[in-house]
């Protein structure tokens, strides 16, 4: 019987097992260093914050695996050897497979600051990281945070709920305006400073100083040499694939595993998918790197089609994500980018609350819809992923925008005020 | 701002405050048992009540109106009382002591059928006489304690979800029902009863099965013997069960009763809702009420059937006797299995096919029997026997000292899930015939799992929602949470036309479209 190993129990290695389980009869093993059983990472701070415990973050039953016959094994992989089909794990034991799928997910992002290793400075993607975090606040007095998107955003919350004094520094001349547009940029400042979160804008660090114990004692602002005292330094500036431990496979490498649109490394019978895969060309407007729930959900589905016999390529549908920063929800549908590309234009309507907003993107010539960003309302994907395919044009999106309303039921509408914005409304060009 | 990390369990001073007035509150009550003799009583059971009120609004305004509008579950599983911790025990013994004493030692909260009440009771008389003219019992204590819980932990509820109006629409209706029907018009329907004329206390909005005693023979009696309106009254509590409520449990769901207008529900809403996320969500937590609650429905059905038939004659001068109830209900019972048979077969689940099968058996077998025992015998048991018994297990012990008694162990909606027959019966038709389902939004699923931990039913919501499948669960009561929390805009209560309702998919929305197609074709 083929072994189909799964280095990482992320949801990309995991919906892998899932669906080779469903279409297969062959031996799978699943290696995690990181916990016995797999859990959702995008509700790690849930924990933190006490609204759920460490096992509501399971979404399988812990007898799923037996019963499925997914073998979990808890170690980890310190080489691969493609040459002889084995795996040598860190305690030196080895495991032979056939098909390997390489899951190993991704960690956060150092850039060679001074004091970057001292202790009381972490990141928040894993498990490990969670334990470390409730130790280093069990006395701590003021926290800042390194490096504004989405993780920086829920650090800054989680610790909020501790109610520890937050500084957050941002590099950008707004929260995330490399990827949302100056209005919505605009709302999650103000958002984040209502939740007492001290926010730095044009800001980043220069260093990280060290107390007697070699515990991080203060930071230093690049732009202006303030130094900001703090006991704990929230690294949240992006992550990069975890592959060193494929440094001297043979497997090719780049900033990711390198991958074809097969999701294939350059060996025929290994595989890379989720976080740590790198496409060789980006695929449409996507990066080559994407370190998303449900990209890395995607690949593990349609590898397992591939390993299952029925050869497929990863084509993902239409863009879409969604976060929430605070207490604002977002979401959004094919492509608007911070500043409208040549020949497209943005239109941009916000609630008088300044917690609610939408951007459409659309192209100035023939007014073809691209893509929708909201803030604070519920959109409908189907609908959405319906017009995309359909190339609607953005007129025919704002007419019938009440369909892809997905806010709770009673809930205040804002088609008829969007509608009329629109009416009113000048193409904003690049 | 304390200066360390961990503070999320430690009250404001005005939570504190809140704290010591509600309880002392509280305190004025248990003392009045003790026949503290008050003067002025009225004063003191006006002071109390409104400290215990007042004590827990402000506690929710000191909880909530420092924060920003949203989602704020923050510590939930660090407080003592909201996650298993000495608190909770403490008030889910306190609670299950008092259940007992209400429900089997009401003269030790000094009920006197004989003479003048004392105790806690009497110190409810002024209220009673009040409202009805008549001089309180046990029963008027718990229900103006449960109509101020529902009302001041309504009150909360409203505060911590003022953001979200499907939640608040659904609150006020359930402290509307609860002070209207529940409480106010069976007291102000006592002040119509004469010498003559007398109605039985009907709280118009509980319903058969769950007031499970509706057609007992002193209430039918008392409807009959009060003419017009009586009869008006009875008529409306057969058509509750059978006609109303099918029609709006298609429209809406069982929603529209369990937490719009229902008691239980109403209670569980409002003060249980610091409990919801203990309910346990395990498979074999789902297999267990699976079959607890049939098994309710079962007994609750064959109990009322033997009451009624207890008490109807042989021939009669009604058209409705003995042979023609027993024949209405086997040809009900069959008319509606065979309806679920015919269409919607699929949808059947294999075990539960076993179990309707199974229990269609029981039932049809048993009215086989009571053809051969007559006098008002029920196989082995008497009809009476059989009401006392359910009385006592699921009137009391179910519903009361464990539904609620344990809310803070085993979370806000055990009797609910586990026990109601009513909901049993809404779900049952929840599933099959009604346009209600929560939406899943394509592939958005994050699988956090803040929708089935908040989930006072118990529903794995995430396991739908992870899957972009629709939930479509009987056990659903439609309180909207799992929407509420949802971090990433996935769930949506609402209904919709019964096409497509339920759309379970290989693979989810966003992925290549062939392979969406392929796969989730083939499955069809």
């Amino acid at each position: 019987m083929e072994h189909i190993v799964i280095i990482g129990n992320g949801i990309s290695g995991i919906t892998a097992a899932r669906h080779i389980r469903k279409n297969s009869d062959k031996q799978i093993t699943v290696i995690s260093a990181e916990s016995d059983y797999f859990f959702s990472r995008t509700a790690l701070m849930y924990v933190y914050m006490g609204h759920m415990k460490w096992d509501h973050l399971k979404p399988y039953e812990d007898w799923f695996w037996e019963k499925n016959r997914i073998a979990l094994k808890n170690a980890i992989v310190s080489k691969v050897s493609p040459e002889n089909n084995l795996l040598t794990f860190s305690d030196g034991e080895t495991m032979s497979y056939d098909i390997l799928i390489i899951a190993s997910g991704s960690s956060y992002n150092k850039f060679g600051w001074p004091g970057q290793d001292l202790l009381g400075v972490q990141g928040m993607v894993t498990k490990q990281d969670l334990e470390l975090l409730e130790e280093n606040t069990k006395t701590c007095k003021k926290a800042v945070i390194v490096g504004g998107g989405l993780i920086g955003s829920e650090l800054a919350e989680m610790l909020s709920t501790r109610n520890i004094p937050v500084t957050f520094l941002v590099r950008e001349s707004s929260f995330w305006n490399g990827v949302l547009p100056e209005g919505e940029s605009e709302i999650i400042n103000k958002h984040i400073k209502e939740h007492h979160i001290d926010l730095r804008l044009n800001s980043s660090l220069r260093e990280i100083l060290s107390d007697e114990n070699g515990r991080a004692r203060a930071v230093i602002i690049e732009e202006t040499g303030e130094e900001i005292a703090c006991d704990l330094v929230g690294l949240t500036a992006g992550v990069s694939p975890n592959i060193s431990f494929l440094k001297d496979s043979g497997i090719n490498l780049g900033r990711g595993v390198k991958v074809n649109r097969s999701l294939q490394t350059n060996f025929e019978n290994i595989f890379a998918i989720g976080d740590c895969a790198e496409q060789h060309e980006a695929i449409d407007e996507r990066r080559p790197i994407e370190a998303v729930w449900y990209t890395g959900r995607m690949m593990g589905e349609v590898v397992a089609q591939t390993i299952c016999g029925n050869p497929m390529e990863y084509k993902p549908g239409h863009w879409f994500n969604s976060a929430k920063f605070f207490d604002i929800e977002y979401q959004t549908y094919g492509w608007v980018f911070a500043k409208p590309r040549e020949g497209e234009a943005h239109f941009h309507w916000q609630h008088t609350d300044a917690k609610k907003c939408i951007t459409i993107n659309y192209a100035e010539n023939n007014g073809k819809f691209i893509g929708i960003n909201t803030f604070g309302i519920r959109m409908r994907h189907e609908v959405f992923d319906k017009w995309l395919t359909e190339e609607r044009s953005v007129e025919f999106v704002i007419a019938h925008l009440k369909q892809a309303n997905f806010d709770p039921e009673f809930y205040d509408t804002y088609e008829n005020e969007i509608k009329k914005a629109f009416q009113n409304h000048q193409p904003v060009a690049q | 701002m304390s200066l360390t990390g961990d503070t999320s369990n430690s009250l404001n001073s005005s939570q504190k405050l809140a704290s010591f007035l509600g309880l002392a509150g509280l305190f004025i009550l248990v003392l009045s048992n003790f026949n503290l003799n008050f003067p002025h009583r009225s004063l003191w059971l006006l002071f109390s009540l409104s400290a215990i009120g007042i004590g827990i609004i402000w506690f929710a305004q000191a909880t909530y109106s420092n924060k920003t509008e949203g989602i704020k579950n923050d510590g939930v599983w660090f407080k003592s009382i909201s996650a298993r911790g000495l608190l909770a025990w403490i008030t889910a013994l306190s609670l299950t002591g008092f259940y007992i004493v209400l429900y089997f030692y009401p003269q030790f909260l000094g009920l006197n059928a004989e003479g003048e009440n004392t105790g806690i009771v009497a110190f409810f008389d002024p209220l009673s006489r009040l409202l009805s003219g008549n001089p309180a019992s046990q029963w008027f204590v718990y229900g103006t304690l449960y109509t101020i819980a529902i009302f001041s932990f309504g009150i909360k509820f409203i505060w911590k979800y003022r953001h979200n109006r499907y939640e608040r629409l659904r609150t006020f209706s359930v402290m509307f029902f609860q002070l209207g029907f529940a409480f106010l018009i069976p007291e102000f329907m006592q002040r119509l009863n004469t010498e003559n004329f007398s109605l039985p206390y009907y709280d118009l909005k509980n319903i058969w099965p769950l007031n499970y005693y509706n057609f007992e023979q002193y209430r039918v009696d008392d409807f009959i013997s009060a003419g017009d309106i009586g009869i008006a009254m009875l008529i409306f509590g057969v058509i509750s069960i059978f006609v109303i409520t099918p029609i709006l449990t298609y429209k809406f769901g069982k929603r529209w009763y369990c937490s719009w207008v229902c008691g239980c529900g109403g209670l569980a809403e409002t003060a249980g809702d610091s409990f919801r996320h203990l309910s346990d969500k395990s498979q074999s937590a789902w297999e267990i009420e699976r079959w607890v609650v049939h098994s309710v429905v079962v007994f609750v059905v064959l109990m009322t059937t033997a009451v009624i038939y207890s008490y109807l004659r042989e021939d009669g001068k009604y058209w409705l006797n003995r042979n023609t109830f027993l024949i209405g209900v086997a040809v009900l019972l069959t008319a509606v299995f065979a309806l679920v048979m015919i269409f919607k077969k699929n949808e059947f689940k294999k075990d539960a096919k076993f179990g309707a099968v199974g229990y269609l058996a029981i039932i049809l077998s048993l009215i086989g029997f009571h053809y051969f025992s007559g006098n008002g015998n029920v196989f082995l048991f008497e009809a009476e026997k059989l009401r006392v018994f359910y009385g006592f297990l699921i009137g009391a012990i179910f519903s009361g000292v464990i539904g609620t008694g344990f809310y803070p162990i085993f979370g806000s909606r055990v009797w609910c899930r586990f026990g109601c027959p009513m909901a049993a019966i809404l779900g049952f038709q929840q599933r099959l015939f009604s346009r209600f389902r929560i939406t899943t939004n394509g592939g958005q699923c994050i699988s956090c799992g803040n929708c089935s931990t908040y989930c006072e039913m118990g529903i794995d919501v995430r396991a739908y929602a992870q899957k972009g499948e629709n939930i479509v669960r009987s056990s659903c009561v439609g309180c909207g949470i799992c929407s509420a929390v949802c971090p990433r805009g996935v769930l949506k209560l609402e209904n919709d036309t019964m096409d497509g309702r339920i759309n379970a998919n290989e693979i989810l929305l966003g992925n290549d479209v062939n392979l969406m197609d392929l796969l989730n074709q083939k499955q069809n």
